[in-house]
């Protein structure tokens, strides 16, 4: 048992892990004073007979400290927040040279396309495959997540990313992974009754292996005179 | 009084069945809630079995029906569907048939009245009704099961579309009975929030002033007014629902040109109010009880009030943070972040007053204190994890994990029910005329606090890992087979808390017949339930009480006990001691 977060392969692990263990920080020193001050006062002032407890009614010197304080220690963790969440979740901070991808999400698989050579989604050498996603490493990608039925949740844990799919709606997600290697991506919301198998791989390439993948995925989709062949686990 | 003789002519169905006695009715709702806490617990222990051993021949599955379990020659097997059934009725019975009648319909009703000095609630007959609506609203609730496709399986959320049409489920009839269900309960709610409200404004005794009221009341005060303004945004959006689910409105269905973060609005915006009508009355209770047991005044009673009230306001604007990742404007994520990291303030208020509260006490450490600081340390707990998800960043990793599983159950079990069992067992003898048995009660409290823990903080460290919230079988993804060991842990030990709760459960009934007789005031507190008979008459009151002082005159250096009754007169207007006042006998 761990209060330690797995590792983190993207650009937003830093800042996401960062901010979880200062939280883990304040919280735990409140934790641990709080309890084992209240375990002190149980054992130091437990009953005995013939005495009276001390008479008082509060203090408000005390209330004007314990108020302040953690109103200054949340609100300062709130502003620390805010250029990061900033960071992953404005459109306006997607990079501008990001790698275009639709993700459709519906019951109960993800259908990911690349935009291929042309970067624009849409077109003839769009490239889809069915709950696998490849993607190059140290390069930002764009992703309009979608569905098509349900609500969906598309979780990569190693790339700090979770974003519910709402039908209806084109959403923005975008991250940067930072070391090749085969990661989960799973769904994170409750989308119906086989809503467990909805897995899925994260692929990330070294930029010339990402390439070559591109490469025999053209050549599929000529050999197969369509783009349709899909890729299945 | 008239109401005291009528009380013994009026026929046996008028006094135990269609009572308008307040407390008869509190009696009714605990027993409808403790049947609901049971049966959540059953569902919680077939939830656990599924995660700990998934697809493995369930002990006992061959008993259910072939549309929840596969039958095999090993056993029967869960179905996702039933799987996903029974996440949402574990989470609806046990936020909606079960602590929030424990907390609203039983301490509202014992104590309001009695802690004020009225004889009943301002609208008995409207009292009566609300619990004949929450009663056979549950029923409907668990009849739900027994219908074609099963019961509700969008989650206790039921977020829309996958709530909105059967043709994403196949529950087509259960999820509109549980969305009738739900609008009855919510008639039952707003009934008696009108009640308290009514009854707390207008008929407290000569004397009680609003800052002389026990922080129980306060609390149920302020939750009733978060009721009445709830419960009817909810209802609204069962209703649009519903309508989407049978006549194709389409409010919440993209295809009908329908919005479905709508419903996650409009749910949440009934629905963070909802998580502190399941707290502050909790919240009130422990109050009252650690001031009892530490035989002192609460630390800072009016900043006590403000935090509630103060609660109960910000309460209207943090929805937003359930929402974080649901695809709402991240402008809006920031707002709402602040305003949720505010809201930990009076929270973190009253914890530092209950510790106030035991500094320099003289503490007695009964079953109802003990029960009353397992809420206090669990609560800090629960307080502490909602931070991480306050902070949006931290929030996408942990969001739909077992991180937010641990969290609620930190606040609604180690938190709420921690302080429903204080309650019980302090107030039992106002119900019962007896008080429960103090050693199985501090055995059933100390396997219980350990065993809770065993369960629900393991949960935390599982959701840091990266496991989704309610996933059917967890082994399906690869990451996560290496947790299947602290599943199997949680699971077991889910197994032995809810065996531990038969202590409760024989102490409960036992002690109707067999346990002690209380007199009027076995605790030696001060509130004016205390000052009368255990049960009270019917009419509660021989003559209208008169409030000198507030209620935690505990350790008074002008009065040689250390309690001080709220209706005792100060010493200068008497002229000889003041009586104790005598136990009635039966």
């Amino acid at each position: 048992m761990s209060w330690m977060l797995p590792e983190s392969f993207s650009t937003f692990g830093p800042d996401v892990d960062f901010l979880y263990y200062a939280i883990l920080v304040v919280t735990g020193v409140v934790f641990v004073i709080t309890e084992a001050l209240l375990v002190y006062f149980v054992i130091r002032y437990r009953r005995r007979d013939g005495q009276k407890a001390t008479y008082i009614h509060g203090s408000t010197k005390a209330e004007i400290i314990w108020t302040t304080v953690p109103f200054i220690a949340v609100l300062g963790l709130a502003f620390i927040s805010i250029p990061s969440w900033n960071m992953m979740k404005n459109p306006d901070s997607v990079p501008a040279d990001a790698l275009d991808y639709i993700v459709n999400a519906k019951q109960f698989e993800w259908e990911i396309t690349y935009a291929g050579a042309d970067g624009v989604t849409g077109t003839a050498d769009d490239i889809s495959t069915i709950n696998i996603m490849h993607v190059p490493v140290n390069q930002a990608v764009n992703i309009t997540l979608r569905s098509e039925d349900v609500l969906h949740s598309f979780f990569l844990p190693e790339m700090r990313v979770k974003q519910d799919a709402v039908p209806g709606m084109d959403i923005t997600v975008w991250f940067e992974a930072t070391a090749a290697g085969a990661y989960p991506i799973g769904c994170a919301e409750l989308c119906g009754n086989l809503h467990t198998t909805m897995g899925g791989t994260l692929n990330v390439y070294e930029a010339a292996d990402f390439e070559a993948w591109v490469a025999s995925q053209s050549a599929d989709a000529d050999d197969a005179d369509d783009a349709d062949d899909q890729e299945d686990q | 009084m008239d109401a005291h003789a009528h009380a013994h002519e009026m026929p046996w169905i008028r006094r135990y069945i269609f009572s308008t006695d307040h407390k008869t009715i509190a009696i009714q709702f605990l027993l409808m809630s403790l049947f609901f806490l049971v049966v959540g617990g059953l569902l919680a222990m077939m939830i656990r079995w599924q995660l700990g051993f998934p697809s493995e021949p369930m002990p006992g599955g061959m008993l259910l029906p072939d549309e929840m379990m596969a039958p095999t020659p090993d056993g029967a097997i869960m179905l996702p569907e039933f799987y996903n059934s029974l996440v949402t009725m574990h989470g609806t019975i046990m936020i909606f048939f079960a602590i929030m009648p424990l907390l609203v319909g039983v301490f509202g009703n014992l104590l309001i009245p009695l802690q004020i000095g009225a004889d009943d609630m301002a609208f008995p007959r409207l009292n009566m009704a609300s619990f004949w609506m929450a009663f056979p609203a549950g029923l409907l609730m668990l009849a739900s099961f027994a219908v074609e496709g099963g019961a509700a399986g969008a989650g206790w959320t039921s977020y829309a579309p996958l709530s909105a049409s059967g043709e994403y489920t196949g529950v087509y009839l259960g999820q509109q009975l549980w969305l009738i269900s739900l609008t009855i309960l919510g008639f039952a709610s707003l009934a008696g929030a009108v009640n308290y409200i009514t009854t707390i404004i207008n008929m407290r005794a000569p004397g009680m002033t609003w800052f002389r009221l026990p922080l129980a009341t306060w609390a149920l005060f302020i939750t009733a007014i978060l009721i009445l303004l709830a419960i009817p945004i909810l209802a609204g959006a069962l209703i649009m629902l519903l309508f989407d689910q049978t006549i194709g409105t389409g409010f919440f269905l993209p295809a009908s040109d329908g919005e479905p973060l709508l419903w996650q609005h409009l749910f949440w915006f009934f629905g963070h109010p909802e998580v502190y009508i399941l707290i502050l009355p909790a919240m009130g209770i422990t109050s009252d009880v650690l001031a009892n047991g530490a035989r002192k005044p609460v630390f800072g009673y009016h900043a006590m009030v403000l935090a509630i009230v103060s609660i109960a306001f910000l309460s209207w604007i943090v929805w937003g943070h359930h929402m974080f990742q649901s695809g709402m404007n991240p402008m809006l994520g920031t707002t709402f972040m602040i305003t949720t990291m505010v809201i930990a303030v009076p929270s973190a208020i009253k914890v530092f007053n209950w510790l106030g509260t035991i500094y320099k006490g003289n503490i007695h450490l009964h079953t109802p204190m003990l029960h009353a600081l397992g809420f206090v340390s669990m609560f800090i707990i629960g307080g502490l994890s909602g931070v991480f998800m306050a902070s949006t960043p931290v929030d996408v990793y942990i969001h739909d994990t077992y991180f937010i599983v641990a969290h609620i159950h930190y606040v609604l079990f180690g938190g709420s029910l921690f302080a429903i069992f204080a309650g019980v067992t302090f107030w039992y003898p106002k119900m019962f005329g007896r008080l429960m048995n103090e050693k199985w009660g501090r055995i059933h409290f100390v396997l219980t606090l350990i065993l809770y823990n065993l369960v629900f903080w393991p949960m935390h460290s599982i959701g840091i890992q990266g496991h989704m919230r309610r996933i059917y079988d967890p082994t399906q993804y690869e990451f996560l087979q290496p947790l299947q060991p602290i599943n199997q842990f949680i699971t077991v030990a889910v197994f032995a808390l809810v065996a531990v709760q038969a202590i409760y459960a024989l102490n409960f009934i036992i002690s109707i017949w067999k346990g002690k007789k209380a007199g009027n005031n076995p605790w030696k507190a001060n509130s004016l339930e205390w000052t009368v008979p255990s049960p009270p008459p019917h009419g509660n009151f021989e003559m209208v009480p008169i409030v000198y002082r507030g209620p935690y005159e505990y350790s008074a250096p002008d009065v040689e006990e250390d309690y001080w009754l709220q209706d005792a007169p100060p010493p200068s207007e008497t002229v000889a001691p003041v009586p104790e006042p005598q136990p009635v006998a039966d």
